[in-house]
């Protein structure tokens, strides 16, 4: 009953395998959970046409491919879906629009116009703050765009890896939040208070970072491997005891700033700051090349690597990992440390990067809560992860356009990215909405349920 | 068969040994309190530490020197402690450990108040009561949102949204509509909404409680903050300027010393969230409905063979979860303040805590809701006693007693056994 | 079934007892075929429905709320409410009620007991009585004495007495031939889901016996004699707990040597899956010691014990045996992949993973679509195929198998099967647990038959299958010496 079969579908494995996982499938259909019923059909929809029925022509074979439930058609509808609520959100929000549907049935044409153009216009601007502007000229004003969607990316891919690492571990890491603030505060004390020459005041800045989020997640993981408490709660709580230790270290001394009466710390020497990429104009720096370099790690780590081996296998099973010998234990407490790095290096992206020089209140924004969406929305995969923090750091930079520009606020985009994971979470619904023919389910691997 | 020497050997391995979950709180305690002597009363002035009866520094007043008072007070915890380590029977476990954590922060306020500067060395206990249960009552509410979910087996991690939601809900029907009671009603129903997606992605599409918790609270959050700057910003008048419950005085009550002033002369929300404990609490353990919804959470297959429909069930709980946070929601706008972006701050997640502290029942979720309520208010007074001490470490306390509680280290905290499970059939 | 009447459901496991009854209890529903009740047809949709047609079941697991009292258990689903509340609960009468039916049979409980704190067989006991309350007229009780001492055993039969005085229908199923004779009145015997005869009580265990073990399906198994060497596993006293606290494992003493199978035969839950686990460490010793090749092994981790050249195929494939998410290639180095040439250092090897997976996929015949395939989309027979194949791709000194070939198809057991017997031959001390007799037979050199956590007598493999059938049922029939720990014995074989 409390872990009804969470083999079958489960998205979390490497793609290669994934092919003939479908085929798998249709012969393991029949010892699907009941209940799961838009698992029963998949069977039918990927098998290779038997030997005597005519072959359909290669376009309907293809479409039919299309709109079957795989992973990129139900995360391109479930973007879909939510940019189409968010639309109804835009319209019922602005009063000039709403006004025109109060005469809808004496001429709708006014209602359908108001709220073309107001949604239009915002989506419009999301595309050109995120993407490119046609209007642009000069290599600034190009390059614009991609560079702020890149400066946002970088942080949201390490605390997307930190979540989905730990995800493929077995356990629920909460506590990015948590972990990134303990990164950023130590990082940012690193980087106005060590007398370094450049380069070396840069790497001793990121590891501080680290190894302050690894502290973070280390804890959870030995308390859930010595005593068994559930880290979801653990890393909860702990989010909240960075937080207050974060507002409590700006406003001391040989940390404030002392020209500044508000709560905010010294500025990061220029000898701890990541390089830009592009120019000073630009916002781009080296954090994005960290962030490919430490999927690209966290990819060998899971799959090429005797630890990953142990990660994954204690994250499917834990019974059988231990029966062949491995600690689960002393797995729990690696994963979380490595997780709580990982989410560190995140947070110190945000102050020796472009975002920010010194330590706030604030410093981090969301990162730490962004990255479980990011993680979900990833598939758990490294670089799945990196393609979902791509798109939340376009929707942030797009965000930040559409508000000065539309003057919708950048609110929207966490409405946005909370209901694309939603309905990623939910295959079901999106196929239920878009009557999609069943493949395999892309189903998350979100049966990690436990309880406390 | 000559084995009959066996069991013996294996009944002997249960012993725990000398340091048992008792002896280690009474160590610990007895630590705390000597700390407390020591430190405390080093730190303490000869000055009179007064505890006033009032709002002010007027009125009668508990008074003592603030030395003695913090030695004092440290010896007896330090007594507890030490009865604890020397081994006393079971029952008077909680009472002695309430007891020396009570003297414990005694001592500590002896001291802080007797070192305040002149002039402010007074706390007025009307003010910290009553700022105690204002402070708890959004816990308390989400607490018990928390508790109507989890007993049945939901895990709710959303309380924070729908606290969000039903504060901006109530703060939205309120104003257009201009009467309290239609915000109420509007609040609760906009925590019901995020419960009800809860419910739906949980029990129907078998989504992971925590995962569901945690999106709907950033739903939540982005929905609230986007209508609040569409809306509420642009034309606050209409929007956000929902109507106040006027104070309602309790009489009799009003007049009792101390708790009368502090509590009985004002929020309607505190009598509700009060009545909602009591009520939940029989509800729980005295009611048809309390019984099945226990079983549900902790063996639905059981419940399931004896004809109780847990899915069913299941639905109702997480949406009556839903109204009464939508509820704790609005005793923010529709009783203190207007609606601003994200104006549940967390508190939400000390709900959580305070559900967990509370080890999944009312009352027990209520007490913790009133310590870590307390932490708050004392930080604010310690603020403006101008104390050494860092509001922001008082502030992590709630979150710092739950990992210690989950850790095993202040007894065992165990939720209901199926919490968290979804329940499949066959 | 006549009313007043105990009939007794006798069967091996897995015959088909259990899903039988709970579809006369609703939890299932039938494929085909009909439910007759007082001549008519009866169509149950659930629980509830079976309740209202007075039929009342004691699961093998039982539904109690762990956490609830005896009395709130008892009134769960059908509770007496009163005041001017509606659903206010009235546990006076819930006790009153449990009072009077623990009165009326004879089933001393307290009502305000809280569950957990319970001895097994007293919680049964209150799972009779919350069904005596709802006034059922057929009793279904499944293995009810699977988890008893034989005197809360004798307290139920007692029990099962005085309601079929009071006019109770009772379902008894079992695999217990002692107590099918000193209660029923009429016993059918299960195997493979079909009825193979009727019995009165008065046939004899022999009888009886062979009714229910069959003699069909006798698998053979081509071996020449075994030539045992010196001792290599020795285990001596050995207590270990269940899950539960309670004492699985208890006092054993037990040696195989090199070049020999030794089986151990008997009805599961007897201690043989804790015995396992404490030989590979998965589960702390209480007392007594294990050796492997003369160095005591206790205390070891799992990870150690299995490099010290132990091979386990644990029981339950799916949880304990196999990642079902990983591939084949995976799986087959689960407990080696961090040794060369699979893994060196930090880093792993695909291709040597994949290379040498391609090899054992041939030689053990492993029908898989490609090494990269996961394991769950294997058929039972080749998953546990890949198992067998991976614990004896390195040398051992000591195979453990548990349950090699449930839920395999024929073709696979015999492989299997071969396999095993290859490795006797090479020298390696084998040792098979299976609660399927005829496996037993088939494999072992000797026969230890476990009961009630005792070796309760070794035997060879020559010996009649009823004799070792009675002894699973912890009946020793006189020629069979019923001391497991006599060296005298353990020379027989």
């Amino acid at each position: 009953m409390t872990n009804p079969n969470p083999v079958s579908g489960s998205p979390d494995k490497e793609p290669a395998t994934e092919a003939q996982e479908a085929r798998g499938e249709a012969r393991a259909t029949p010892t699907a959970p009941a209940g799961d019923t838009e698992r029963q059909v998949p069977a039918t929809a990927t098998k290779q046409p038997a030997a005597g029925e005519p072959r359909p022509s290669l376009g309907k074979l293809f479409l039919d491919n299309l709109w079957a439930a795989n992973t990129v058609t139900v995360t391109v509808l479930a973007v879909v879906l939510a940019m189409l609520v968010g639309a109804v959100l835009i319209i019922v929000s602005d009063p000039e629009v709403l006004a025109t549907y109060s005469y809808i049935t004496a001429r709708p044409a006014d209602a359908l116009n108001a709220s073309w153009t107001v949604v239009s216009e915002a989506y419009a601007n999301l595309f050109k703050g995120a993407i490119f502007d046609p209007d642009a000229v000069g290599f600034t004003a190009v390059m614009g765009p991609i560079s702020e969607t890149l400066t946002y990316t970088a942080p949201l891919v390490f605390t997307g890896l930190s979540v989905a690492l730990a995800f493929r571990g077995g356990l629920f890491n909460i506590g990015a939040q948590g972990q990134a603030t303990i990164g950023v505060i130590l990082a940012a004390v690193a980087g106005f208070a060590l007398p370094l020459p450049p380069g070396v005041h840069l790497l001793v800045a990121l590891i501080a970072g680290a190894l302050g989020g690894a502290l973070w997640g280390f804890i959870p993981g030995i308390l859930k491997a010595r005593t068994g408490a559930h880290e979801v709660i653990n890393t909860i709580m702990l989010n909240y005891v960075a937080i207050y230790f974060l507002s409590w270290i700006i406003i001391q001394g040989g940390v404030q700033n002392p020209d500044r009466a508000d709560a905010i710390s010294k500025p990061v020497d220029s000898s701890a700051q990541l390089p830009r990429l592009l120019g000073d104009n630009l916002r781009v720096h080296a954090g994005i090349l960290l962030a490919v370099l430490a999927t690209w790690f966290i990819a060998w780590l899971l799959n090429r690597s005797t630890l990953g081996f142990e990660l994954r296998a204690v994250g499917e099973n834990p019974d059988a990992a231990r029966t062949a010998g491995i600690s689960v234990t002393k797995t729990y407490v690696l994963v979380m440390a490595t997780a709580g790095l990982l989410a560190g290096l995140g947070g110190s992206n945000m102050v020796l990067g472009s975002t920010a020089n010194a330590l706030t209140p604030l410093v981090i924004a969301q990162i730490g809560f962004d990255g479980i969406l990011v993680a979900l929305l990833g598939r758990v995969r490294p670089w799945g992860v990196l393609l979902a923090a791509l798109l939340f750091g376009a929707l942030q930079a797009g965000g930040n356009r559409m508000q000065s520009y539309s003057g919708i606020s950048l609110e929207l985009v966490t409405v946005l990215q909370a209901l694309i994971v939603i309905f990623i979470a939910a295959p079901a619904l999106v196929k239920a909405i878009f009557q999609l023919r069943a493949a395999r389910a892309a189903r998350l691997q979100t049966s990690l349920a436990k309880g406390w | 068969m000559s084995t009959t020497a066996v069991p013996e050997v294996a009944v002997t391995a249960v012993d725990e040994g000398f340091w048992t979950r008792t002896r280690k709180a009474g160590a610990v305690l007895l630590a705390l309190g000597v700390l407390a002597a020591v430190l405390f009363g080093a730190l303490a002035t000869g000055q009179q530490a007064r505890f006033t009866l009032s709002e002010t520094e007027g009125g009668a007043a508990l008074e003592i020197n603030g030395t003695i008072g913090a030695i004092l007070f440290g010896v007896i915890a330090a007594a507890a402690g030490a009865a604890l380590l020397a081994g006393v029977p079971k029952r008077w476990f909680t009472l002695l450990l309430g007891a020396g954590l009570v003297a414990f922060v005694l001592s500590f306020l002896c001291w802080q108040v007797s070192a305040a500067p002149e002039g402010r060395n007074f706390m007025p206990l009307v003010n910290v009561v009553r700022g105690t249960f204002i402070l708890a009552l959004p816990l308390i509410f989400g607490a018990l949102a928390g508790v109507l979910c989890e007993r049945s087996g939901v895990v709710n991690v959303a309380i924070e949204g729908q606290l969000l939601m039903g504060a901006f809900s109530g703060a939205l029907f309120g104003s257009i509509s201009g009467s309290v009671w239609v915000g109420l009603v509007a609040a609760a129903i906009g925590g019901a909404f995020i419960s009800l997606l809860l419910a739906v992605f949980a029990i129907r599409y078998l989504v992971d409680q925590v995962v569901m918790g945690i999106v709907l609270n950033l739903l939540a959050v982005g929905v609230t903050g986007f209508l609040y700057e569409r809306l509420m910003q642009t034309d606050a008048a209409k929007y956000n300027s929902a109507p106040r419950f006027s104070n309602w005085e309790i009489p009799l009550l009003k007049d009792i010393p101390l708790i009368g002033p502090a509590l009985f002369r004002g929020n309607i929300f505190l009598y509700l969230g009060l009545l909602l404990v009591l009520v939940i609490h029989l509800a729980l353990f005295r009611t048809r409905w309390g019984l099945r919804t226990r079983s549900v959470g902790e063996h639905p297959t059981a419940a399931d063979t004896l004809g109780v429909k847990v899915l069913r069930l299941r639905y109702r709980n997480v949406i009556m979860a839903g109204l009464v946070a939508g509820v704790g929601g609005a005793s923010y706008t529709l009783a203190l303040y207007s609606f601003t972006k994200n104006m549940i701050g967390g508190k939400g997640f000390i709900a959580l805590a305070a559900l967990i502290f509370g080890r999944w029942s009312p009352t027990g979720a209520l007490l913790a809701a009133l310590f870590f309520g307390f932490a708050d208010q004392l930080a604010t007074y310690l603020g403006a006693i101008g104390s050494s001490i860092p509001s922001q470490f008082l502030a992590m306390l709630p979150y710092l007693a739950t990992i210690l509680a989950v850790a095993g280290l202040v007894g065992k905290v165990r939720a209901p056994a199926a919490d968290g499970k979804p329940y499949i059939k066959g | 079934m006549e009313p007043g009447e105990i009939h007794a459901l006798l069967g091996e496991n897995g015959a088909g007892k259990s899903t039988l009854m709970n579809v006369l209890y609703g939890l299932y529903q039938p494929d085909e075929g009909e439910i007759l009740v007082d001549g008519k047809p009866l169509k149950l949709k659930g629980p509830s429905d079976a309740i209202a047609a007075g039929i009342g079941m004691v699961h093998q697991h039982f539904m109690l709320v762990p956490v609830f009292t005896v009395a709130e258990n008892v009134m769960l689903g059908a509770e007496q409410v009163r005041g001017p509340f509606a659903g206010i609960l009235d546990r006076r009468r819930a006790r009153r009620e449990v009072a009077e039916v623990s009165e009326r049979y004879n089933l001393r409980v307290d009502p305000d007991a809280v569950i957990e704190d319970l001895p097994v067989g007293i919680q049964q006991r209150v799972e009779i009585v919350k069904a005596l309350t709802r006034d059922v007229d057929l009793l279904i009780l499944d293995e009810p004495t699977a988890v008893l001492t034989p005197q809360e055993t004798e307290e139920l039969l007692t029990v099962m007495r005085s309601l079929k005085a009071a006019g109770k229908s009772i379902v008894f199923i079992t695999h217990k031939l002692g107590e099918v004779k000193a209660i029923a009145d009429r016993i059918t015997v299960i195997r493979r889901g079909k009825t193979v005869g009727t019995a009165e009580p008065s046939a004899s265990r022999d009888e009886l016996a062979a009714l229910m073990v069959g003699r069909s399906v006798r698998l053979t198994v081509d071996k020449k004699p075994a030539e045992p060497g010196k001792p290599i596993l020795e285990i001596a006293g050995l207590v270990v707990d269940d899950d539960r606290q309670v004492r699985a494992v208890d006092g054993i003493d037990l040696t195989v040597r090199a070049g020999e199978v030794l089986g151990v035969a008997g009805v599961q839950g007897n201690g043989q899956t804790e015995l396992i686990e404490a030989i590979m460490g998965l589960r702390p010793t209480l007392a007594g010691t294990v050796s492997l090749d003369g160095e005591v092994v206790n205390g070891w981790s799992t990870k150690k014990v299995l490099r010290a050249g132990v091979g386990y195929v644990p029981e339950d494939r799916s949880v304990d045996g196999l990642v079902k998410e990983f591939s084949v290639a995976e799986n087959l180095v689960l407990d080696i992949y961090d040794r060369p040439p699979f893994g060196k250092g930090l880093s792993l090897k695909p291709d040597a993973i994949g290379k040498s997976a391609k090899e054992r996929i041939e030689q053990f015949d492993i029908r898989t679509s490609s090494a990269d395939a996961a394991v769950g989309t294997l058929s039972g027979g080749n998953q546990q195929k890949v198992i067998v194949a991976r614990e004896l791709s390195r040398p051992l000194k000591l195979f453990i198998a548990a349950q090699p070939t449930r839920g395999v198809d024929v073709g696979s057991i015999e492989f299997i099967h071969s396999r095993v017997i290859r490795e006797r031959d090479i020298g390696t001390a084998v040792m098979v647990v299976s609660s399927e007799l005829d496996e037993v037979i088939g494999l072992a050199d000797r026969i230890a038959v476990m009961y009630r956590g005792r070796i309760i007598g070794i035997v060879g493999p020559d010996t009649p299958r009823e004799e070792i059938g009675l002894l699973m049922a912890g009946i020793t029939p006189d020629t069979a010496t019923p001391t497991a720990d006599s060296p005298a014995n353990e020379d027989e074989a």
